[in-house]
């Protein structure tokens, strides 16, 4: 898995590929959480259109960075989710709970 | 990661007994995360060739993943190095009036007896990081049984073919 980020006015967008597991949720976890606690961006962006599989312990780094950024009063957005993740987010009803977008010019938007 | 292949299964069969029984596959890995993606890899192309749906075919690799999530982070506490065994194998169900093909997955680990504390599901209202790894099995699967036996932890899955493919194919 890889994670990179990109600065756009106050927006962080994280562009992750790979797969998202226990090899590697804590890399996502740290990153998102350093970006919604310590930098207080107003709005993180998930770019996951190139992520295959999520698996629960990813499913809870994403969940962690939305809490945080709801302690913060920031905005917490995915878009380009896969078949196989939009699956886990519905399997653990989460998927109503976040703001989902299908790409990055509609997550901007919104 | 060991796989063992067709040819070697008759030695397995004689070390294994029941377990052997319509053998697809055999893994050895030590209980490394990072092995976790050459697993799904081989659980996708395994139920592809089984001929489970796409959705079916993901849902194996999901539990199947979680499961391994589950042996390394609770019973062996995230050490790298303890063993876990897997086997694969076609099993029918004859209880049914319409019997059908399933994949049965029994994941072997020898880390600590677990509690049955441990196999409780949180409710899925609750918006919170974790616990969701059982619900992922449960939904996933037709049939999933913990024992332990012989110092061994076990936790067998199995996923039956769904009737549609047996209509398509008759």
């Amino acid at each position: 898995m890889q994670i990179s980020s990109r600065q756009l006015d106050k927006t962080t967008i994280f562009d992750v590929s790979g797969d998202i597991d226990l090899a590697n949720s804590p890399a996502v976890r740290k990153a998102l959480l350093k970006e919604v606690r310590d930098n207080r961006t107003p709005r993180v962006v998930m770019n996951l259109s190139k992520v295959r599989y999520i698996d629960s312990s990813g499913v809870a780094s994403l969940v962690e960075g939305l809490k945080a950024s709801r302690d913060v009063g920031s905005r917490f957005i995915l878009f380009g989710l896969s078949t196989s993740a939009r699956e886990v987010l519905q399997l653990s009803r989460l998927l109503k709970i976040f703001e989902v977008y299908d790409n990055e010019e509609q997550a901007l938007a919104g | 990661m060991k796989i063992l292949h067709p040819a070697r299964r008759s030695k397995a069969r004689e070390r294994n007994g029941d377990l052997s029984r319509g053998l697809l596959l055999r893994l050895e890995l030590p209980s490394d995360p990072s092995l976790l993606c050459a697993v799904r890899g081989a659980v996708e192309r395994l139920t592809e060739s089984f001929g489970f749906s796409a959705p079916d075919c993901r849902a194996v690799t999901r539990a199947v993943d979680e499961a391994l999530t589950n042996i390394i982070r609770h019973s062996y506490n995230g050490r790298p190095d303890q063993p876990i065994e897997m086997f694969f194998r076609s099993v029918h169900r004859q209880a049914t009036p319409n019997a059908s093909e399933g994949l049965e997955i029994l994941l072997c680990d020898r880390g600590p007896s677990i509690k049955n504390a441990q196999l409780c599901m949180r409710a899925l209202e609750e918006v919170k990081p974790g616990g969701l790894g059982l619900h992922f099995i449960q939904q996933s699967m037709d049939v999933v049984e913990y024992k332990r036996a012989k110092g061994t932890n076990r936790l067998r899955l199995v996923k039956y073919v769904r009737a549609a493919k047996q209509d398509s194919n008759s």
